[in-house]
Formats: structure tokens, sequence, C-alpha cells
């Protein structure tokens, strides 16, 4: 198992740059609690997720991945009984305090969900949904920037002549592009992926996760994925999370060739899954 | 791009002043929906119950001061006297209502097991189509045809029969006895019946579809028939829904105006046997509510129809609990 | 030895066949209920065509006794106090559907209104008339056809509401989610994306609404009442299909009666109409499936013919 990873890691051609990137998103001493404080999900997390890099959060099923990525846009305001302590800052910012407006924060941070959900109207609608939530009017510059976000996910050479159709009429794997040039066309600052191809075949899967590391010129991304190899494909960092703590988190290089802890190692190599 | 650099205190977006105004318009937008939704479904939820208990009960006051519970138990219904007892009214409504659900359960949960375990794949839609039509069908025209055909029908083949062999029997020999005029409990319950039959059928047939594979292939596992495993299996796991459903029926049989005013005559008298003419509280209402002269009168039937509504509320209320009660087990809470 | 194995067959050929005899009476169910629906249905087609005459909708009551006469008043009053109360109703019952399955949905109290309304569809019509009687009718002195619009309204609203509250509950959360996620206030996600994905579904349920309430008779007898004349303002009584079909059916006249079979012909085909639309939009094409393969070989002579 870890032979493939490393396998994985070699054929990645963009490793971390030597330039030091900057912290984009810092977790201090984060803990969250579903059912009002009934079940203690996340527990003392400590992170840095770095500017324009791809990190990723790996694990095993329930230990908490997905909860720790909701965080980061407060998805979990939606629901009631949901508790945070700790902090969150984005740039130079808190998060999860109460001055911020998370519907404001969720434009400065986009989500991309594990099965593909294209809104019930046009392709070009799709697109612009968030872009008319911002204000963004002007038909020209809608067009423009419909057109940019269709490209950088690599759509818009399918879809250009047929904007105007459902967003249903695109295969399952062109809808997850969808929904991604609908979350870049807002120009957010960090993007966040649950899962993305977890729903997708294999070509399409390899296409979006190309996506994905073009991307991160542009935004921070932090994916969250059950697939180990994915996370050797294309992570600049990987977290190692069990049972709602972040047991590692490093250069992915290093976290699946000389793991520092003992159950990363575990994990990696299939002792448990 | 203003960034502000003290932690915990609102940042201005680098988007521009407009998106700043919609952010604040979205606020106040978001609050005047909410509350304007909000204010319909309490209407719904509450101030239409209680309103409407308050306003029949004004209006039945009258009548309530005047004979209090006696007139749950009082017989004798004289408008001229102004002596008002509504027992043959409620009696009416109870009996046609137990009868028609004695003669609809087994039908309805006959037609579900036959929709969900034996019709061939082509012929469901058609049966189950033809369930949903029936309960498509207006009361009125279940009364007008009740009136026109089945009357005549019953009263001419029927119960002759019925009445000529079993009214001499030893201790339920009364129930046959009377005149075959068609118009009496018997008719108007196997009207009704029908008429319950799909609200019955369709709550046994989801209950039955909500059963999981697994459990009854281990049924036919351990050698079980197909009633076998309908009778001892699928129906005891579904027992609640299937008795919402039946409480349900029973809530809108008692509620039911028009088929029973043509079919069960206007007699103001407890009907000693199944083919006499008897009246209920829902045919008591339609026949003279536009005739009540005196205030008394009319506050009469406004006592009938508050104790109707209060019955079938709470009636409709036990059959929720127990359809919630299996939806709790067998669903999950979908967001 | 023998007589053991002997025995268990016997017990399993007895199981055999009680089942297959609870079974077949299962299917005599069914055929019962099939049957019904014919006998009156075949009733209704056969004496309603034979009295049926466009005399019935272009001419007015002729007085009591007096033959011939249509029921055009009836006609245009039913669409009238239909019409009116399908309004009220169906805004009344959007709204509160919406708010049940948006904002209601983690709170027990906004479940329990939802129960509540729930509940309401199912209460007695009879009552619903006698509840308008008492608020508009006797305040205003006379019969009005407006309060007919209200008692069905009122049946009607909780139907709709139930129904909206269905069909926006069947939106996959994870759309809703994902609008959140692009910075949107929740009454923004609800009109412009669930709504939309549920208009077919909701559009169904206001077309059953409606359906049921042409159907009603009971909330009319004493408020919209009934009227010999025609008469197309709201604030007066005015005759309605349903309760005509009740007066004319009660009545002494050959004539009325025949005339009450071909209005209930035409009510019944009108709800039966509607019925069979909303179960097509709702399903698409599976609903006609059973005529799929008429239809594919009437294509399939079309194209024989063409080829020709």
């Amino acid at each position: 198992m870890v032979n493939v990873v490393k396998e994985a890691l070699k054929e990645k051609t963009e490793i971390a740059p030597k330039s030091v990137s900057k912290e984009k998103i810092r977790v201090n001493n984060l803990n969250f609690y579903f059912a009002n404080k009934k079940v203690h999900a996340l527990r003392n997390i400590n992170a840095s997720i770095y500017e324009n890099r791809v990190s990723a959060i790996i694990g095993p099923s329930g230990c908490g991945k997905t909860t720790l990525l909701r965080c980061f846009n407060r998805m979990h305001d939606l629901y009631p009984g949901n508790k945070y302590e700790g902090e969150i800052i984005l740039d130079n910012m808190d998060i999860l305090s109460n001055n911020v407006d998370p519907i404001e924060l969720r434009s400065r941070i986009g989500m991309v969900f594990q099965k593909p959900t294209p809104f019930p109207m046009s392709i070009f609608d799709n697109v612009a949904f968030g872009l008319k939530l911002m204000g963004v009017n002007n038909k020209t510059e809608l067009k423009d920037r419909i057109e940019r976000a269709l490209k950088n996910s690599a759509l818009w050479e399918e879809v250009q002549d047929r904007l105007n159709g459902s967003a249903f009429s695109l295969s399952g794997g062109q809808q997850q592009r969808l929904c991604i040039a609908r979350a870049i066309a807002v120009e957010p600052e960090v993007l966040l992926f649950d899962e993305p191809t977890s729903a997708l075949d294999p070509i399409s899967t390899s296409k979006v996760e190309e996506l994905i590391v073009e991307l991160k010129s542009k935004v921070t991304v932090v994916i969250v994925t059950h697939n180990m190899q994915q996370a050797g494909r294309i992570a600049d960092f990987t977290a190692f999370m069990y049972l709602g703590e972040i047991i590692e988190f490093d250069k992915t290089e290093k976290l699946f060739t000389n793991p520092s802890h003992a159950l990363t190692e575990q994990y990696i190599t299939g002792r448990f899954g | 791009m203003e960034r502000d650099s003290a932690i915990g205190v609102e940042v201005s977006l680098p988007v521009s002043q407009r998106a700043k105004e919609i952010k604040r318009n979205g606020k106040l937008v978001e609050t005047i929906f909410r509350t304007s939704l909000g204010f319909w479904a309490i209407f719904l939820g509450i101030i239409f119950p209680v309103a409407a208990f308050f306003i029949l009960a004004k209006e039945s006051w009258l009548s309530i001061k005047r004979f209090g519970f006696g007139f749950i138990t009082g017989t004798v219904w004289d408008p001229v006297a102004l002596i008002f007892g509504g027992l043959p009214a409620i009696y009416g409504t109870l009996l046609i209502t137990f009868l028609a659900v004695l003669i609809a359960t087994p039908i309805s949960i006959g037609i579900s097991i036959f929709i969900t375990e034996l019709a061939p794949k082509w012929f469901k839609p058609i049966v189950t189509g033809a369930v949903e039509l029936l309960a498509a069908i207006p009361s009125i025209i279940y009364g007008m045809w009740g009136f026109f055909v089945f009357v005549p029908f019953v009263a001419k083949y029927v119960e002759p029969f019925l009445i000529g062999n079993f009214s001499h029997l030893p201790i339920i020999g009364f129930v046959f006895n009377g005149i075959p005029s068609g118009i009496d409990a018997f008719t108007t319950s196997i009207v009704l019946s029908v008429m319950i039959i799909p609200f019955m059928a369709s709550v046994a047939k989801d209950s039955f579809n909500m059963v999981p594979p697994i459990v009854k292939e281990s049924a036919y596992g351990l050698g079980a028939t197909k009633w076998e495993v309908m009778r001892r299996v699928v129906i005891p796991y579904t027992a609640s829904g299937i008795a919402g459903g039946l409480i349900l029926a029973i809530g809108r049989a008692m509620g039911e105006t028009m088929a029973v005013t043509f079919l069960a005559g206007n007699n103001p008298q407890i009907p000693k046997s199944l083919f006499e003419p008897l009246t209920t509280i829902t045919v008591a209402l339609a026949n003279q509510f536009t005739e009540a002269d005196t205030d008394l009168y009319l506050s009469s039937l406004y006592y009938l129809a508050i104790i109707l509504f209060v019955i079938s509320f709470f009636v409709l209320v036990i059959a929720k609990l127990m359809v919630l009660r299996l939806e709790k087990r067998w669903k999950v809470k979908q967001i | 030895m023998e007589g053991k194995a002997d025995m268990r067959r016997n017990v399993i050929i007895k199981r055999k066949i009680i089942s297959r005899i609870f079974l077949t009476i299962s299917t005599l169910a069914a055929i019962y209920g099939i049957f019904w629906l014919f006998w009156i249905l075949s009733d209704l087609f056969i004496n309603g065509f034979r009295y049926i005459h466009p005399s019935l909708l272009t001419e007015d009551m002729n007085p009591a006794g007096v033959e011939g006469g249509g029921l055009r008043a009836a006609f245009v009053g039913h669409l009238i106090i239909t019409f009116i109360a399908t309004i009220m109703g169906v805004t009344v019952g959007i709204f509160a559907g919406i708010f049940f399955a948006e904002y209601g949905r983690d709170s027990r109290f906004v479940q329990a209104l939802r129960n509540v309304t729930d509940i309401m569809v199912s209460t007695p019509s009879i009552v619903m008339g006698a509840l308008v009687y008492a608020i508009l009718v006797k305040p205003v002195g006379h019969f009005i056809s407006l309060g007919g619009s209200i008692a069905l309204a009122l049946i009607m609203m909780p139907v709709i509401a139930i129904t909206t509250d269905e069909m926006l509950k069947l939106v996959p959360g994870m759309m809703r989610e994902a609008a959140y996620a692009l910075g949107a206030y929740r009454w923004q996600i609800i009109t412009k994306v669930t709504l939309r994905a549920a208009k077919v579904g909701i559009l169904t349920g206001v077309i059953l609404g409606i359906a049921r309430i042409t159907g009603e008779t009971a909330p009319l007898l004493f408020t919209s009442f009934n009227n010999n004349f025609f008469e197309t303002n709201i604030l007066k009584p005015m005759a309605s299909l349903t309760v005509t079909v009740f007066q004319y059916t009660s009545g002494p006249y050959d004539y009325w009666h025949e005339q009450a079979w071909a209005a209930s012909l035409i009510l019944t085909m009108g709800v039966l109409l509607l019925s069979i639309i909303a179960k097509i939009i709702i399903s698409g094409v599976s609903f006609t499936a059973p005529f799929a393969p008429i239809l594919r070989s009437l294509s399939f002579i079309r194209k024989f013919r063409r080829e020709e």
C-alpha cells in the first residue's frame, strides 16, 4: 500500500514549491460538539493551511475530516445544537466569532460537495448564481466571468454552445465540474472540497484532480478524501485524522514515506481503515 | 482591498459598496420573508382550529346552557316543542362509521396485499389507479348514484332476501327487521365503506412497501407460505401504520355528509335494526340548518356540529400519533 | 419413519391451500374495488350522456315543475366560487407549506403546527360551512357566495400546505447546502433553488386541491346556498353544480333527475380529468406505461403507411 502511494508521489511533478508560503488559515485549539455538547466531534485541533497550496485531510470513516472541513465555512451553523470552541483565523480574522456573518464568509470560502449538485436552471444561470448574489448584474461582466470560470474548470469547450441548456443534461463528471465552476466564479480565496470525486468515474476523477492542482495558483485548497492515493497525487500537505484529532500534519511526501506517528503508519500501511 | 487587522472585527469584503448594500437588504428581506410565511403557518396550525372551536362553542352556547351534557344522551329531537337531544344523531354517526369501517378494513387489506404481492407488474398501476379514482369521485355523486341506483337495487333484491331469511333468527334476528326500503344503515354503511376503502388501502399499501425485503426474505427462507409471511410478519410489522390508516378512515367517515344524506333517511330516532332509516350529525346539519327557525334550534344544530368537530379531531390526533410512531421507527428524517 | 414424512408433507399441503385461499380472497377484494368503480362510472356515463344537452350550458333554470331549462347559472357560479376559493387557498397553503419545510424542520413547535394542519385536512367539511355561516352569513343577513369560497378555501389551505411541505422535503439537502456555500440567504435559496426544484410537485398538489374542492357540496349548502337566476356578484347567493345536483336529486321532478345525471357526469369528468392530469404531470411517462404497447403499434402503422 505504501509503495503504491510512493509511486503516486514520484509521478507528482509539482511537489511543494521551494518558496515558503504564508499561512492562510490558522486553527487554534478548535473543539467542536454536536447535539448540544453531547458528541465531542473535534478535539483540540491545531493546524495551518498554507496559501496557494493543496492541503488534504485523510483518515478512516468517522474520524471527523468532513466535520472539520465544514467548520471552515461554518456550514454547521445551519443545524441547531452545534457548538464551536476555539479559533479559526482566516488571514487576520477569527471566522468563528459572532461578529462575522457566515453569509459573507461563504463568498470568501467556497465549497464543492461529494455529489454533483446542479441547480434546476441553465448552465449559465448555475455559474451566475453566486455572482448575482454578490450584485454583479452587468451582462458583459457576467458573461466574462462565467466564461473564465468555465475555462478554469475545464468545462468551457464542452458547454460553450449550450449555455442555456439545463444543467441536468450534463454527465456526472461534467456536473461536478460545473459545480466547481460555480464555486470559483465568485473568486473565493479558499476552496473546500468534500470528497469531490467519490461519485465520479476514473476519467472524470483524473480531470477533476488535474483541475485542483491547476487551481491552487489562484486559491488555497483544502480537500477531504478517503482515497490515500488521491492525497498522494495532488496534495502538498496532508493531515491524518483519527477519532476527532489531528494525529499528524506534514508535507505529503514526508507523511507517506516517513510518518512520525505510529498510528499514521498503521493507517497508511492498511492495518486499519 | 480593505482589510481590518484586528481579530474579531468584521472585515470588509474585497467587493463593491453595492455588494454591501445587497447583504444588508438581504438580511431585511430574510426577516420579512420569514415572518410573513410564519404567520400563515401559525394561522393554519393554531389560529384556525382554535378559532373554529370557539366560534362553534359560541354558536352552540344557548343549547349547551339549556341542555348541558344531557344533550348527548337525550333521545328526543323535537323542533316544535323546542326539546333537542343529540343521541339519535350521535348514535347514527357512530353506527354507520363502525359498520363502514368493519366492512372496509378486510377489503382494504386484501386490496393492498393484492397490489403489493400478487398483481403482475403491468396490472399494478391499473388497480392502484382504480382505487385512487374511487377516492376522486365527489361524495355527492356517491349520494346521487346511491339514491337512484343502489337503493332501488338493494330494496328489490338484497334486503327482502336478508329480511326474509334472517329476521326470525333468535337473539340476532332483530337486526334484520324492517321494511326493505333501502334507506337505512345497511345501504349507507356499504356505500360509505366503498368511499373509505381508498384511504385505508393506500395507507396499508404504503406501510407494506416500507417493510425491508430482507425481513420478508428471512421469513420465506424459513419455509413460510406467502400468506403466512403477510399474516405473521408484514401485517404485525406495519400494525401501527395500518391502525393509523384505519383511524384516519374513521375520522373521514364521521364527517361524510352528502352520500349519507341521501341514503340514511331523516329519521330523528335511534334505529332498532339495520333496515330502518336513521339520522346522523351530518345529515341533521345538511337537512335542517336552513330550516332552523328558532335560535335554540340553530344553536342545537351547532351543538351537534361542535360534538362532531371535537370527536373527529381527537380521532384524527390518535391516528396521527400512531402513524408518526411507525414513521419514527422506519424513516430517517431527510434534510 | 415414512408416516412422519407424510404427515409433514400433508401439513405443508394444508398450509399451501390456506395460503391459496387467502390470496384468492385478496384478489377478490381487488376485483370488488374495481367492480364498484365500473358500476358507478358506467351508470354515470350511460345516464349522463343520455340526458346531456347543449342547453344545459346555455340556458338558465326554469321555474320548478316547468320542463327544460339549463344549468348555466350553476356552471358559471361553480367556476366563480371555485376560482376565488383557489386564489385564497393556494396562496395561504403554499406560504404555510414553505414555512413548514424550510424554516420548521428543526423545531418541535413548528412540526406540531404542521401536524395540526394535517389533521385539519380531514375535518368534516360541513363544519366549515357552519363556521362561515356564523362569521359571515349571519352578520350579513343573507346567503353570500363569497362565504362559499371562504369555506372551500378553508378546506383547501391545509391540503395544499401539506402537499407543498412534502414536495419541498423531497428536494435533496445537498442542493440547498451548495447554495448556502455560495453565500445565499435562506429566502434566496428558497425562491431561486428549492421552489424551482419542487415546482412540478407543488403544481400537482394545487391541481389535486382544486379537484377536491370542486366536488364539495356541504360547505356550500348554507353559505353560497343556491340561486335560480344567473348571478355573478360574489356578494349574493350563487348556484353551484354540486348544490344543484343535491337539490335536483332530492326533488320530485323527472326532468330534474335527468339534469342531475348530466350535471354529475360533467362534474365527475372534470374532477377525474384534473386528477389524471396531476398524475401524469408528477409521474411523467411512467403513468402512460400500460398504454405504451398500443402507442408503439400506432406509430409502427404510421411508419408503414409513410413508406408506401
